[in-house]
């Protein structure tokens, strides 16, 4: 008889009910030859293979996270609150060693998804997994994570949340952002001031194969994680590296994804991106699924799977090599760059221009940081959308001293304001406020 | 009038229901060497001097089946198996004979990989060699498209005496349990066959000509004319008689619990407005994961006969029983002794149940009323645990729907109907620690037989749609249909329901006694590139299980 080596948890929520518009590549029928192909499969009837409901999530575990204008509720719709909901459902099952690993196979995803949200990216409208592991921290005290996004875009989303948290590792594999929405994810990103160094970016050129991310996975992301030393790894699982993936250019296969997998051994995977619904995302999903669990998945593989036919050029594995060898030594030297970098700034600013696609919205921002050698530091957010709503947000970090507490406080308090909406996210206390003009 | 029976672990309990109510009701010992015999003598004594033109239906429940699994007294089996791309269909081997070839069909149902003849000529002619008479033959996916079950069944000609194929006994998707439930019902063909050709003669003779109907473990019926081509169906057939014996008793429009308490074990089982709860994948028998369709039922292993201990210093109830109790000869305490040392069951040899009970209250340092208490209390403790679990269990199934997880529908049983033996005094008890109303099943010692006798035929029908191939089909029901782009879930529904109620009428139900409903209606609209190419349609109906139409009102009688 079949059974798990590792007992593994599924939240499995294809939301048949939900679409962001009927033809749009984010509908009900995505994951529904995937189930088909796990309910066939007799995955769920598997000796330590326990399906879960998911939970919804709450207002303030999005709040924790995010900023939502104009609330919350405007930009979460309820499929979005099941779908981080079945994220959070496979991290408790995770914390409370219910199982040893669990993967959330729901939609919609959410890596695209920034701090601020103003509308839907990518996509995306909230962070699933950050909504996931900010609740765990705050839940269960674990401090450092390592996030692996290995969806073919860029994670930009998840990038944004943690450029500024020297405690979580992002690091992202995807397709080269000048041939790919969202157009970012190059190795100079590499996290903000206080941060440098966790923010990690393996852009791979188009045509990459197994042969690629299997490298990149062993050669990079692997040391890097055995350096880091997470309290747990969370695979951002998208699915749109896969060959036949309609909107993306990579050569991808199910067995690469089950061996990623397997080499990787993520606590937690959240599926995120993956359009080939019929030729990929049911093999794909079911090896991923074997993987985690320890189950031979050795004859998963796609009816019309040929290695000879995707396998990548001489020159691109040179490309790879050559990627691999600048990350690491980035990773090497950031101790020194960080250093380089703060300077002797006691405030760093960014001004961006954001797109939202999805919702055709744009965005004009103005971050300024607290460069403080006691913690991560207090930052202040002002952002102007093209629908017209002009926002202060202040975040103090988790680990924030008591002068960057003083100092998000004081941002905050500003009177009079001129802003449309006041948003505090008093991370030490889980406390999160809104100041809706002319509403008092 | 009608003969309901139902072999059970000791006793075979039969009776002969008419207009009226219970006309008669008979125990006979269950010989398990010889149920041939048990079943006639049974038939025989509840029958005696009544004109046989009277009965006009007879329900037989066994344990034949079952007991043949269980005691691995199976016939040789020839598997057949195609897996195509996924889980290496080596890991569900079912016995020596089983063979793992080429051929595979996708989700959609299409071939991706054909059979080929010669391999499984070559099996064939191994099969033959080996003297093997039944064969299964399994292909993933095979309920979206059975053509490679079909000419693999073809191939093999008419070189076996039964081939089983997968298509044609459940509509569900799982791999796994199709081979496991198609090596069931091969294996357990022959001895079905026989025993109950073998009834039906001899019932002929004695001027018996009605059909046979024989209980299903979903609780419901066929006739023993269709039950040859899934004999499967009827393993573990004895819960569910029970449950059908108490949904006379069940309230309209709310939940139930029904606790079936007897010596060994309790069963338990949930009715939603007097329709039992059925289990969602199939039932499980001795390490068999099948795809054949139950009652979501849960056994434990307490009763009133489960041995009674102290281990590690804490009292200890079952699972096992190894014998009555103490008050009736028994060889160890047990909760009816319990029971009997309280005054509770009166009883001449109290005695014997309080001797048991000394040096339990010694280690316990407890007076005898105190610790013949606590074990009633840890006995009915143990069950209402079980319950609660069983519901949280069946509340806590997945959804996959947005509309499924915000309306979040939960069974809250109002009411409970105990059966079985010590039932009736473990009532009270188990009142207080429910919260809620228990009713003792009136007539509980022959009730599974009045739940065979009473059962309404059920079956299911599963509908795939896929306008873009321009298909309809229900492979299990043979039926196959080209359809056009205009097809749509209401048309799927109608011929679900047409294919359904033809089924029912061949398995024998009453065409007026249909009571019929839509489990799944999905729709989707399949795009590729940025246009509606087609739907994909999936619909699945039932015939529910009940009592058949003018006899639900039997608790009257
Ligand atoms: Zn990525
Ligand atoms: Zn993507
Ligand atoms: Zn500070």
């Amino acid at each position: 008889m079949l059974s798990a080596k590792h007992k593994t948890g599924l939240v499995f929520f294809p939301a048949f009910d939900w679409a962001i518009s009927p033809t749009h590549p984010e509908r009900e029928e995505r994951l529904l030859y995937t189930q088909d192909q796990v309910f066939e499969e007799g995955i769920l009837d598997i000796e330590g293979i326990e399906e879960y409901r998911p939970d919804l999530v709450t207002v303030k575990d999005v709040q924790r996270v995010h900023f939502c204008v104009p609330s919350v509720w405007d930009v979460m719709t309820e499929s979005h609150f099941i779908s981080a909901g079945g994220a959070k459902t496979i991290g408790m099952a995770v914390m409370d060693k219910r199982i040893e690993r669990g993967f959330a196979l729901v939609r919609p995803p959410g890596h695209h998804a920034m701090r601020v949200v103003h509308g839907a990216r990518g996509f995306c409208n909230v962070n699933i997994e950050a909504i996931m592991i900010e609740y765990l921290r705050r839940a269960y005290g674990i401090n450092k994570v390592a996030i692996v996004d290995t969806d073919c875009h860029h994670g930009d989303g998840t990038q944004d949340i943690y450029w500024h948290d020297p405690d979580t590792l992002f690091l992202s594999i995807h397709q080269d952002g000048r041939t790919l929405y969202p157009g970012s994810g190059f190795m100079q990103e590499f996290g903000g001031p206080t941060a440098l160094g966790t923010t990690l970016n393996i852009p791979l050129p188009p045509k990459t194969s197994e042969e690629g991310f299997l490298y990149i996975t062993e050669n990079v992301v692997l040391p890097i994680l055995e350096e880091f030393k997470p309290d747990i790894i969370v695979n951002s699982a998208g699915q749109d590296n896969h060959y036949s993936d309609p909107i993306t250019n990579m050569n991808f296969s199910a067995q690469g994804y089950a061996k990623l997998t397997s080499l990787l051994k993520p606590d937690i995977a959240v599926l995120e991106g993956g359009y080939a619904i019929e030729g990929a995302l049911p093999y794909v999903n079911v090896g991923i699924i074997l993987a985690m669990a320890g189950i031979d998945y050795s004859k998963v593989r796609e009816p019309d799977y040929n290695p000879d036919r995707i396998r990548q050029s001489k020159d691109i594995t040179g490309y790879i090599e050559k990627t691999a060898e600048t990350v690491l030594g980035l990773w090497d030297q950031r101790v020194s760059i960080g250093e380089k970098v703060r300077g002797k700034d006691k405030i760093a600013e960014r001004t961006r221009r954001l797109f939202y696609d999805t919702d055709n919205i744009t965005e004009n921002q103005k971050e300024s940081l607290m460069v403080c050698p006691d913690c991560s530091g207090a930052l202040r957010i002002d952002s102007t959308s093209s629908r017209d709503k002009h926002i202060l947000a202040v975040h103090i970090p988790r680990d924030a001293c008591h002068a960057c507490k003083e100092r998000g406080y004081e941002w905050y308090d500003v009177k009079p304001h001129g802003y449309d909406i006041k948003f505090l996210q008093d991370r030490p206390q889980d406390k999160y406020l809104e100041d809706h003009k002319g509403k008092e | 009038m009608i003969i309901g029976l139902d072999v059970g672990g000791t006793h075979t309990d039969v009776v002969l229901i008419g207009d009226q109510g219970i006309e008669r009701e008979t125990k006979v010992v269950t010989d398990h060497s010889n149920l041939f015999k048990t079943v006639l003598t049974g038939l025989e004594k509840v029958t005696e001097g009544i004109d046989h033109k009277k009965i006009n239906r007879i329900v037989l429940s066994t344990t034949l089946t079952t007991n043949a699994i269980v005691q691995h007294k199976l016939a040789p089996v020839g598997m057949i198996v195609a897996g195509g791309p996924g889980i290496d269909p080596e890991y569900y081997r079912t016995n020596i004979d089983y063979c793992c070839v080429k051929g595979s069909i996708d989700h959609r149902g299409r071939e991706t990989e054909p059979v080929n003849p010669s391999e499984i000529k070559q099996i064939r002619d191994q099969f033959r060699k080996k003297d093997i008479r039944y064969v299964g033959i399994v292909s993933k996916f095979s309920v979206r498209n059975p053509q490679h079950e079909l000419t693999i069944n073809e191939i093999l000609g008419n070189s076996f005496d039964k081939v089983f194929m997968g298509h044609r006994i459940s509509g569900k998707l799982n791999f796994p349990r199709r081979i496991a439930t198609v090596f069931i019902n091969a294996a357990v063909y022959p001895i079905h066959k026989d025993f109950f050709e073998a009834v039906k003669r001899s019932l002929n003779k004695k001027g018996f000509t009605m059909p046979i109907h024989i209980l299903k473990a979903d609780g419901g019926t066929m006739t023993f004319d269709s039950s040859v081509d899934f004999p499967g169906q009827t393993i573990l057939s004895g819960p569910a008689a029970s449950v059908m014996g108490s949904i006379a008793f069940a309230s309209r429009d709310e939940e139930n619990l029904v606790l079936d308490i007897g010596g060994t074990t309790t069963d338990m089982a949930v009715l939603i407005d007097r329709v039992p709860v059925l289990n969602a994948l199939g039932i499980q028998l001795d390490g068999y994961k099948s795809i054949i369709r139950s009652l979501a039922t849960q056994s434990i292993g307490i009763g009133g006969d489960s041995h009674v201990c102290i281990e590690n210093g804490k009292l200890k109830i079952g699972p096992e029983r190894l014998g009555p109790a103490l008050a009736y000869g028994g060889p160890s305490l047990t909760p009816t002794d319990a029971l009997v040392a309280l005054g509770i069951i009166p009883e001449l040899n109290k005695d014997k149940s309080i001797l048991g009970l000394k040096p339990l209250a010694e280690t316990l340092n407890l007076s005898l009323d105190q610790t013949a208490q606590k074990i009633v209390d840890q006995t009915c403790n143990e069950i209402v645990k079980n319950a609660h679990k069983m519901v949280r269990e069946i509340n806590s199934k997945p959804v996959y729907t947005v509309h499924e997880v915000y309306e979040d529908y939960t069974v809250k049983p109002k009411k409970v109907l105990v059966l079985g033996g010590p039932a009736q005094h473990f009532a009270p008890n188990l009142e207080k620690l429910f919260n809620l109303e228990v009713k003792v099943v009136p007539r509980w010692s022959v009730a599974n037989a009045i739940g065979a006798a009473l059962a309404r035929t059920t079956c299911e029908v599963t509908l795939f749609a896929d306008t873009e191939q321009g298909k309809a089909s229900a492979p299990e029901e043979n039926f196959f249909r080209n359809v056009s782009q205009l097809f749509s879930k209401e048309d799927a529904i109608k011929i679900a329901y047409d294919l359904l109620k033809e089924k029912a009428i061949k398995r024998g139900a009453d065409p007026q006694d249909l009571d019929m409903e839509v489990l799944e209606d999905l729709e989707f609209n399949m795009v590729r590139g940025f246009y509606t190419t087609g739907k994909n349609i999936r619909i699945k109906v039932q015939v529910k299980p009940g009592l058949i139409h003018g006899y639900d009102q039997i608790s009257n009688s």
